[in-house]
């Protein structure tokens, strides 16, 4: 089975293929051997073969770029090594432009050319820094829950219940509605404070009759999120162990205060509550009221009791 | 309705309050004959039991005449007559199907601060803090039953209220505590506190052949109702060495099974001990005055059973584990689990194997509980039990 991880980052680096970052890790490598092992040809090629000057700076170059195609192809904070080859070309441009200013005939015309091919490297280089670095901090911003709850209850029956996804706001408070558009896509609405809606469409990618469930939103939604249930069966035939891993990016801005509230202070207790009603809807047939708690279990209203009275006829 | 609310320490007030309304497809709404008033409910009027609110409807004991039921509840109709017990219990969980119904795991609407307090939730209680549910109590004109198909019990015409109403805690507790004494014949079991649970104890030990019952109090006319109504032998502690007369009496072993039903609130004959424990208490660095508890553990035979049902919210101080753990003594311990002794307990009564009523002291009209409060508090007038008739 996959890490619930990977089923939510394709969408996280949305449009940056995950192999951008050794794609420029290759060019810096095969920039940085050519200007080691061929100073020469190169300085020729670029039309700065009568400075001396440019054949000492080669081979340093060949040096900066084996730095970055090291740490772009090692793998580790690649947004950070792509933003040093844009570092890179700004410097290599102002060698250039330099050069320009002092050369004529031939050679002016093979450093112009090479400042336009360098020009057009460091503007792949600047997208492709600014998209990786988008994605990992999306990837940052990534809440992760895992929780779990023991249902007395077969795993099948447990699986059954959550299958039918449109039950699921029948224990998740913060959802106004599912809607199953078809055995595998349905549409989400979740209700937040002061009338904010959030809505998405999400797909089950896996669904393993009466052992797991896996689903995703699709690709487009202000909240991309993931989640998997496992139903194990609990040892000594105590029913069904229900195991809930969740994965949520909220955006940044407005949307992603507005996502946060909705799932509160402590995003994990609500789900852990949502667990709760899951276990009581299921044992009990349906979520447990109590005068001090009219709507059932949530982190917030223990926090904010009314009197154990009966409600006033206006609240029923 | 008119209700009995908690309006803040040493405060209760009856109020006019809205009438409860089925909330779950499970619930009934009952209208209250007879409702009574349990020493527990003295640590909420004390302030000790954390997460109350001003209006909150207090009551845990009740019984009455169910006028309407959820669509899911099929074993009663309106007009049956009922008690109700104080654990709400859903049935249907792996603790009420092992008949641990007052650790019921989907009763508790605010398990989430039991969590923090006490590890894992137990059962929600009627009229018992927002920490146990937040559910609405029973001193009052009608109560929402939840789980109506799983704790009410139906009481028969030839039962009384006021034996019927007692099937709701006191009687079962007690019997529950001496029930976890696994009491074999011959055997001296010592009972700590004559209060409505600790007088059941000592009778149900009886019942289940206890060669000897010893109770312990302060307070002559509660011992001389263990002496009449159960044959009991007693300490008053404030005369009395307890552990040098538990020694006597058992020449040397101890009783072979200790019944803690005091709790939270004990009382010390010597008032050094006392004043310790109620200044730490007062201070909130502890939440318990375990006296009996410790004498209790320091009594007990080597090897017998410590068994709890005095009520406990928190923590306690100077606990003899040295003792506990060298003597190899077993704590038993729980709320108790109501609904399994419900219709048994009932069938003795019917056969008459106990009249249950006999540790009744005051009865008064639900209008006067606030004054029902102060007695059983002050314990005026030989206040034993409080019921209240609605």
């Amino acid at each position: 089975m996959t890490r619930i991880d990977t089923v939510l980052l394709p969408e996280l680096d949305g449009p940056v293929p995950a192999t951008l970052p050794s794609t420029l890790g290759l060019l810096s490598l095969a920039l940085g051997v050519g200007a080691l092992v061929a100073p020469g040809p190169l300085a020729r090629l670029a039309g700065v073969d009568d400075s001396a000057a440019a054949r000492t700076v080669l081979p340093a170059i060949g040096v900066r770029e084996l730095g970055s195609a090291a740490g772009l192809l090692g793998g580790r904070r690649p947004a950070g090594w792509a933003w040093s080859r844009v570092a890179g070309d700004a410097m290599d441009l102002t060698l250039l432009g330099r050069a320009l200013a002092d050369r004529g005939g031939e050679r002016r015309r093979r450093v112009a050319l090479t400042t336009l091919a360098i020009a057009g490297i460091a503007a792949v280089d600047v997208l492709s820094a600014v998209r990786i670095s988008r994605a990992r901090r999306a990837r940052a911003r990534m809440i992760r829950m895992e929780v779990a709850v023991t249902v007395n209850r077969s795993p099948a029956e447990a699986y059954r219940f959550w299958r039918d996804m449109e039950n699921l706001p029948r224990f998740m408070t913060h959802l106004e509605s599912v809607r199953a558009d078809d055995l595998r896509r349905s549409h989400w609405i979740a209700r937040g404070p002061a009338g904010h809606r959030v809505e998405w469409d999400a797909e089950i990618i896996d669904d393993q009759p009466n052992t797991s469930i896996t689903w995703r939103s699709l690709a487009g939604t202000g909240v991309p999120n993931a989640g998997r249930v496992r139903f194990v069966p609990a040892p000594g035939d105590r029913g069904t162990e229900v195991r809930v891993e969740l994965r949520y990016v909220p955006p940044a801005g407005a949307l992603g205060r507005a996502v946060a509230k909705l799932f509160g202070e402590e995003p994990e207790q609500q789900v852990r509550d949502d667990l709760r009603r899951f276990k009581q809807v299921l044992e009990t047939g349906e979520v447990v009221r109590s005068e001090g708690s009219p709507n059932g279990i949530s982190v917030r209203q223990q926090a904010m009791q009314r009197p154990a009275q009966p409600l006033p006829p206006s609240r029923r | 309705m008119k209700a009995t609310a908690w309006m803040g320490t040493d405060s209760v007030k009856v109020i006019d309050v809205p009438d409860p309304k089925i909330m779950n497809a499970r619930d009934a709404i009952v209208k209250i004959s007879t409702t009574a008033i349990c020493g527990s409910d003295l640590h909420l009027y004390h302030g000790y039991i954390p997460a109350m609110r001003k209006g909150d409807i207090l009551g845990h004991e009740f019984m009455g005449e169910v006028v309407e039921v959820g669509p899911q509840v099929r074993n009663l109709k309106p007009g049956d007559r009922v008690v109700v017990p104080f654990p709400i219990a859903c049935g249907h969980c792996s603790s009420c199907q092992r008949g641990l119904y007052s650790v019921c795991e989907n009763s508790n609407p605010n398990a989430g601060i039991a969590e923090k307090i006490m590890g894992h939730s137990p059962a929600g209680i009627f009229g018992y803090s927002h920490l146990l549910g937040g559910y609405a109590g029973g001193q009052a004109e009608y109560a929402r039953v939840p789980f109506a198909d799983v704790g009410p019990l139906k009481v028969p015409d030839d039962v009384r209220d006021d034996q019927a109403v007692m099937l709701a805690d006191a009687f079962p507790t007690g019997y529950m505590g001496a029930e976890m004494c696994d009491i074999t014949p011959g055997q001296v079991i010592a009972v700590w506190g004559a209060g409505p649970v600790g007088l059941f104890a000592a009778a149900s030990a009886r019942l289940l052949g206890a060669e000897r019952v010893i109770v312990i109090d302060r307070y002559p006319y509660r011992l001389r109702l263990a002496e009449e109504h159960i044959g009991a032998e007693t300490i008053n502690y404030e005369e009395a060495d307890v552990l040098d007369t538990l020694n006597e009496l058992t020449a040397g072993r101890g009783p072979d099974a200790c019944i803690d039903a005091v709790g939270l609130e004990g009382h010390h004959g010597n008032a050094a001990m006392y004043a310790y424990d109620r200044v730490k208490q007062a201070a909130r660095v502890e939440t318990e005055r375990p006296f009996a508890l410790r004498q209790a553990i320091l009594a007990c035979r080597s090897g017998g059973v410590v068994s709890v049902v005095g009520a406990y919210g928190g923590f306690v101080d100077k606990f003899p584990m040295g003792a506990f753990m060298n003597r190899s003594l077993i704590m038993r311990t729980g709320q108790c689990h109501v609904q399994r002794y419900t219709r048994p307990l009932l069938e003795r009564i019917q056969r008459g194997e106990i009249d249950p009523s006999f540790i009744v002291s005051h009865r008064m009209p639900l209008r006067d509980a606030p004054k029902g409060y102060k007695i059983f508090q002050k314990k005026q007038d030989d206040c034993t039990k409080v019921l209240l008739s609605v």
